[in-house]
């Protein structure tokens, strides 16, 4: 067993404790319901998980993309490291798998690494590129991002939230059928797509409609934020300098300061 | 300059005599470096430092920025992407610069209200506080055509509702907006004017900063007493005071770590909970978005303007809404007259210390219920709200000169640094003198 089976088991247990032991601690805010799921990128120290993203790639690819699309996403950061790091054959293979329009043939062709993903088929389905940030909506009490703040509640939460929040509820509005969501909150031109069985993982994770929308979710917050591991880093990094170089400062205006004050009288 | 006794720069060696017969510049460094800073200013005095970071930090990340940015409708959200995805840290420098817009209004807050609790706007410094006041105003406008360049739906909705407000305006406000707009709407011209605005006013802000500068080295710096530093002797003023540098250099360096550290943290593990989600979905002039709210450091004002639900005589709603929006502005510019009392600091102002609090509780409610949707309890609590603002300024601050009496400030600022951090001399004294004894 290496490393990353471990650990991708590790985490699909967890998962499972999750969905077992978690109370639905629901934000409402409206009647906008929003589970807090829990994904491993929150935090500090959060980090994509490579197997979840992979799995997300799948799910989009043979649930989403049948009516989304991702057109700010290159097929050549498929392969980055911070994201769901395929192999240069695997991603050439992915992106082979696709057609692109090319100004310059004003033809169709087959696409390349540095093509993008394709854009939504029909005009009503939004792109899903940024939409983990699009609906990183406050989730807090008040307005005041509490939530956001203390347990990550953010855009993927609202994405895994609306996958699973179909009722079954529908009514016809202008010859259009709409389907009731909870995370919605209302009615939305979106059909259920989650069944059960809607995909086989190569990983041999069971894909309960649950698993497939917190897979999907993680994989469009890589979308949209797919330097966010190098950004933690950095950000850490930046954190943990300014502290030393805080601390030094601290010092030097101490003692710098120390030959023109006398005891501290309160 | 400041009128306060100190040592000027001399030039020693030849080439320094050189250069200073041709152009002073030297001196000018010198006398500017080493200027003679009350002693007793507390950790509010260290926000100008932060505030100058800021301007510096956002032309810096902002220059590099446009070298990747498109300033047309087409393609302004991708550059942005592209800044975002493909661009060498490019991440990092848009989330440091929208980040940092926070930080500057953030400290800018701090300083603004600094100076009204310790009466830094009264005689000899009133220009000093208009220029800042002017410094304020374009800051504000430059953050809001900045909003408007990564073309999400907050920046074309926020750029056509704030427009709109010169739209009321009678007879001439519609040719206003048009001219604004560059059209009949916000459009591509808009956009590259914004642009170029928006790069253009930095460097204003820049040269008032000079003069800001500039107005309090000529009277000097306030203090938390607002007990003038003694001109009468070079001893008198040196008791008073210490050179900026090193002293208040090392001191401000101190306080602007700690607060890039914290800052850091917002940019590395959450760039995004001070921006709106919305602004992530590319402008659409066909869909309207469900609330459009500025970002959190115009929201004060922004409630201000959604108050005003209701006509006043001939004055419709809306433009009365816009009157009172600039107007809660225009009330900061009078404050030097508005405010009466003889004593300067609020430290030793009883009554004005809790109407003072009373108004930085004001904006912050203010604050949160711009950021909610129109609707009641948040409609009569902004009512509330900005009747106080005004009442402040209009009233309160005029009425407490007379109603008010004032406690002593000390005599002098050396006074009032060793009530608080003892006489060294005393201490030395006593450490040699005492231990023996004991």
């Amino acid at each position: 067993m290496t490393a990353r089976t471990l650990l991708s088991g590790l985490f699909a247990i967890g998962l499972g404790l999750v969905g077992l032991g978690a109370s639905p601690a629901a934000a409402a805010e409206g009647e906008r319901h929003v589970h807090d799921f829990s994904f491993s990128f929150e935090g500090p120290f959060g980090r994509y998980d490579q197997s979840q993203l992979q799995r997300g790639l799948q799910v989009y690819s043979e649930i989403c993309s049948a009516c989304h699309g991702l057109k700010f996403v290159a097929f050549r950061t498929l392969e980055d490291e911070g994201g769901p790091a395929l192999s240069e054959e695997a991603m050439r293979a992915f992106a082979g798998q696709h057609e692109v329009f090319d100004v310059a043939l004003d033809d169709t062709r087959v696409a390349t690494p540095t093509d993008f993903f394709p854009p939504s088929n029909i005009p009503n389905a939004p792109d899903l590129s940024l939409m983990a940030k699009a609906r990183a909506g406050f989730h807090g009490p008040a307005g005041l991002g509490i939530n956001q703040i203390l347990f990550g509640m953010g855009g993927p939460e609202y994405i895994a939230s609306l996958l699973t929040g179909f009722t079954g509820e529908e009514r016809e509005e202008a010859g259009t059928i709409l389907y009731e969501n909870t995370a919605f909150g209302g009615y939305m031109a979106m059909a259920p797509v989650l069944y059960g069985d809607d995909v086989t993982y190569a990983d041999g994770t069971v894909a309960t409609p649950e698993q497939i929308a917190e897979d999907v979710a993680a994989f469009l917050m890589w979308t949209a934020e797919p330097k966010m591991m190098e950004r933690k880093r950095s950000g850490l990094t930046a954190v943990l300098f300014l502290t030393v170089l805080t601390v030094l400062l601290y010092f030097t205006n101490k003692t710098l300061w120390a030959p023109h004050k006398g005891k501290k009288h309160g | 300059m400041s009128g306060i006794p100190h040592d000027h720069y001399e030039p020693k060696s030849a080439p320094e005599k050189w250069i200073e017969s041709r152009l002073p510049i030297i001196g000018l460094l010198y006398n500017t470096l080493m200027i003679p800073t009350p002693k007793n200013l507390n950790w509010m005095w260290i926000w100008g430092i932060v505030l100058t970071f800021c301007l510096v930090l956002q032309i810096a990340t902002g220059i590099v920025l446009v070298m990747h940015y498109n300033p047309s409708v087409g393609g302004a959200f991708a550059s942005v992407e592209h800044i975002m995805r493909n661009v060498n840290a490019g991440w990092a420098l848009r989330y440091t610069h929208a980040n940092g817009a926070s930080l500057f209004f953030f400290a800018v807050y701090f300083h603004i209200f600094r100076g009204l609790y310790y009466g830094s706007y009264k005689a000899p410094r009133e220009i000093t506080w208009i220029i800042g006041m002017v410094i304020y105003i374009l800051m504000m406008a430059t953050v809001f055509m900045g909003y408007v360049l990564p073309w999400g739906q907050m920046s074309f909705w926020g750029a056509t509702v704030i427009t709109g407000l010169f739209g009321a305006i009678p007879l001439i406000g519609e040719s206003i907006q048009t001219w604004l707009l560059g059209g009949p709407a916000v459009d591509n011209p808009t956009l590259t004017r914004f642009f170029s605005l928006h790069y253009l006013l930095p460097f204003v802000i820049a040269a008032l900063v000079v003069v800001h500068i500039w107005a309090f080295h000529t009277t000097g710096n306030n203090n938390p007493t607002g007990v003038e530093v003694r001109r009468g002797s070079r001893k008198e003023a040196e008791a008073d005071t210490l050179p900026f540098w090193p002293y208040f250099v090392i001191k401000d360096l101190f306080a602007l770590v700690f607060i890039l550290t914290i800052f850091a943290a917002v940019v590395g593990f959450m760039p995004n909970f001070l921006g709106h989600p919305d602004n992530y979905i590319e402008a659409n002039p066909l869909v309207t978005p469900a609330h459009i709210v500025p970002e959190w450091y115009l929201l004060p004002f922004y409630a201000m303007l959604r108050a005003i639900t209701f006509d006043v005589l001939f004055i419709n709603s809306k433009l009365f809404g816009v009157i009172v929006m600039f107007g809660s502005l225009i009330v900061l510019f009078l404050v030097p007259w508005l405010d009466t009392s003889r004593v300067r600091s609020g430290r030793f102002r009883p009554m004005f210390k809790f109407w003072f609090w009373l108004l930085v509780v004001d904006f912050v409610v203010l604050m949160w219920c711009g950021a909610m949707p129109p609707e009641q309890p948040f409609v009569i609590i902004s009512q509330l709200g900005a009747l106080y603002w005004f009442s402040f300024f209009l009233i309160i601050l005029p009425l407490l000169g007379v109603l008010e009496k004032p406690k002593a400030p000390p005599a002098t600022i050396e006074d009032d640094f060793r009530a608080h951090y003892g006489d060294p001399g005393e201490v030395a004294a006593q450490g040699s003198a005492a231990q023996p004894a004991e």
